[in-house]
């Protein structure tokens, strides 16, 4: 199947009646529903395996519906172990087929890390080429949901870290379906972050590929700071700019979208123009996105930069307790004194 | 109190004496002398790539080696039971299997002489790439076995592991994930006794084999140095599998004769007398008890498998001192299946400083 078309008048659309044909306004946790259906009706080697994924339609209601539809040997409810939910994926994807993971919440990824790490992420480049890992990983993520523990965390950098993964995160429903579409559809293993605490935003969303996913993308263009952001926080840096325009501050709004590897064709040409570079995610800042992002930058552009580059990120902490989650998580007037910082003021 | 009961499948005593046991004779009675002859020399020719091998680690021609001595039986028991379309899942130990997979010699080298991760391409034998990481495999080979039923096909997963793993959350969740889909999949666990300098007593209480029933796994507990019970559990197993009747268990009680690599020591954690017990345990002199019982112990076998395990060990050994260094920049590749911005821009970082000395000694290669 093509990456770049997508043709809304197939077999299968007859087929599976739900599947989206025409531009329909979904919740971003929808629109993931959407491409799922779309894949699986396409390529009948795409399975999902979870917990709760079947009967439940897992406990965001992704796959709400998938299980009726494809039944249970494509819509696979699996014990509890997450270190098997993404094995077999790997045994699978020997076989010639193209999994979908589900982790239920972020924290309860490390069980399957060695899985991620040591096999999914190896296997093309142990078997030079033999053995591709279509697998993609769904991974709710983030905080500001006033959730227990484990059910808030920002893991991405563990995975950026490891050679041989790609990791996206959405920030909206028509890339949630757009990207997904393209993870499924990689010979690469994907991990795909989704913004839980944006499921509910909707959108308008198109049966497209549209942009590739590896593509930053420009939100609001400015020309003082360029604010570099993913998944959750893109609202909120949108909405930064609007209260930044107010005090005469162009910001330029970038959505990485890809975390690895990252587009840094758009950001640099975003630096040389603005001079000056934020970057604002949920995760801790140690060993972040962040940091690796200033670094290259800095390497790349340092004769463009009239400040050292600022990061706003959670602190280096566990996810603390919901009442104290606000005083963790980056909001706009946090990214607003960044802006100041870059600016001198 | 650690219990383990003596009690396992023996067809082939130690003295290469074949005995009757009803549930399991049916299993072999079809295997000719023929046949065994021919396993017999698979043992003596994996024995010799075995030796040989551990050679070349001497010589410095092989970083390291991870010998098999004394599990020829329980690997080529099972193996030879496989049909091509079955697919195995492995541990970095099972080179009498990749041998009956039909294997490149030289390519069951290629990993310990650092040239490469992976020795082969698995589709090309039906032999995933070994896994080093302990118990790993046995998910892969659950999943494999998960697609073949969603296919409707009635190939069979086998995944080989040892006692130590058996420890492993993923050995346990593999179990969970096989019997919840009643699956095609062997669990073949060849019990050696030691895992590097750990005894099984470590690992388990009670025998292995009786974990399996805990998960609603059949399993069978059999003499790992006869080739004979082998073949038979596996050959259940298989069958099992094929039928719809989901995965078997099989324990092959063995032991590691040799070191846990050529960087070990056993001396340090192990009695010469157990070992010594068990060399008259030893898979390989039972079945030529037994095929002498029956008269086809020749000159003429002795002679030819003697040559065809001296060719064998020519060409490994030529395979290995031929085998040509990766080129540098191949580092990069296959890290992704599609162009990927970030690595390419690295590899074109490291090609031109490279280059850069070229340049500076005016050579041009």
């Amino acid at each position: 199947m093509s990456i770049t078309t997508l043709n809304p008048m197939t077999a299968n659309a007859v087929r599976t009646p739900t599947t989206l044909t025409t531009p329909t306004t979904l919740t971003l946790a929808k629109s993931i529903t959407a491409a799922l259906r779309q894949s699986m009706a396409d390529d009948p080697k795409v399975v999902l395996l979870g917990e709760d994924i079947g009967a439940l339609g897992g406990v965001f209601r992704v796959t709400d519906g998938l299980l009726a539809e494809f039944g249970a040997n494509r819509v696979i409810d699996t014990p509890l172990a997450e270190s098997a939910i993404i094995g077999t994926a790997v045994g699978l994807a020997y076989r010639g087929y193209r999994p979908v993971c589900e982790i239920q919440f972020d924290g309860f990824i490390y069980p399957g890390f060695d899985q991620i790490v040591s096999q999914v992420a190896k296997l093309h480049y142990r078997t030079q080429g033999a053995v591709k890992m279509p697998i993609t990983i769904r991974v709710p993520f983030g905080g500001g949901i006033g959730a227990a523990e484990h059910h808030s965390e920002s893991p991405e950098a563990y995975f950026t870290h490891t050679s041989g993964l790609r990791v996206i995160a959405v920030s909206n429903p028509q890339d949630a379906y757009s990207m997904l579409r393209q993870a499924i559809s990689s010979d690469d293993p994907v991990l795909y972050f989704e913004p839980k605490r944006r499921y509910h935003v909707k959108g308008e969303v198109s049966p497209v590929l549209g942009e590739s996913m590896e593509k930053a993308v420009i939100i609001t263009p400015g020309t003082d700071v360029t604010l570099v952001t993913y998944g959750p926080l893109v609202p909120t840096a949108r909405d930064a700019a609007l209260a930044a325009a107010d005090e005469g501050v162009s910001v330029e709004v970038i959505d990485l979208r890809s975390l690895a590897p990252v587009d840094y064709a758009t950001l640099e040409a975003s630096v040389r123009k603005t001079g000056r570079l934020v970057i604002t995610h949920e995760a801790v800042r140690s060993g972040g996105i962040g940091g690796e992002i200033v670094a290259s930058i800095t390497e790349r552009c340092f004769n463009y930069l009239e400040a050292a580059p600022v990061r706003v990120t959670g602190w280096d902490i566990p996810y603390p307790a919901a009442k104290l989650e606000s005083h963790h998580l980056p909001d706009l007037d946090r990214m607003l004194a960044g802006v100041d910082r870059v600016m001198g003021r | 109190m650690v219990d383990f009961p003596a009690e396992f499948v023996q067809l082939l005593t130690p003295d290469g004496v074949r005995t009757a046991l009803a549930d399991y004779d049916p299993w072999v009675a079809d295997v000719t002398g023929e046949q065994l002859a021919a396993m017999y020399e698979d043992m003596i020719v994996v024995r010799r790539i075995d030796t040989e091998a551990t050679a070349l680690q001497r010589q410095g021609e092989l970083g390291l080696w991870p010998p098999l001595l004394g599990q020829e039986a329980a690997q080529i028991g099972s193996a030879r039971s496989l049909r091509s379309d079955d697919f195995v899942f492995s541990s970095y130990r099972e080179n009498a299997v990749a041998y009956c997979r039909g294997v490149d010699y030289t390519d069951i080298l290629r990993v310990w002489r650092g040239s490469a991760q992976s020795g082969w391409n698995p589709f090309e034998i039906g032999m995933a790439s070994p896994a080093i990481i302990i118990g790993a495999q046995t998910l892969h080979a659950t999943g494999w076995a998960m697609g073949a039923k969603f296919d409707g096909s009635d190939s069979v997963a086998i995944t080989y592991f040892g006692d130590g793993a058996t420890s492993e959350g993923d050995v346990n969740e593999a179990m969970v994930f096989a019997a919840s889909f009643q699956v095609p999949v062997i669990f073949f666990c060849q019990n050696n006794q030691w895992a590097i300098s750990e005894p099984v007593g470590l690992q388990a209480h009670r025998n292995i084999a009786d974990r399996a029933p805990g998960f609603g796994i059949p399993s069978i507990r059999v003499d790992g140095n006869d080739v004979l019970a082998v073949m038979a559990a596996t050959r259940i197993g298989l069958d099992r599998a094929r039928n719809g009747g989901g995965p078997t268990f099989i324990e092959a009680v063995t032991y590691r004769m040799g070191p846990h690599t050529t960087a070990d020591d056993p001396t340090k954690y192990r009695d010469v007398a157990e070992l010594e017990a068990w060399r008259a345990k030893d898979p390989i002199l039972r079945l030529q008890r037994l095929l002498d019982s029956m008269g086809l112990f020749t000159p003429e076998l002795e002679a030819k498998t003697q040559a065809k395990a001296d060719a064998v060990a020519a060409e490994l050994r030529a395979g290995c001192i031929g085998m040509p260094d990766p080129a540098p920049l191949t580092v990069f590749d296959n890290v992704y299946a599609t162009p990927h911005t970030t690595l390419d821009g690295q590899r074109a970082e490291y090609a031109d400083y490279l280059a850069s000395f070229d340049a500076a000694d005016g050579s041009s290669s």
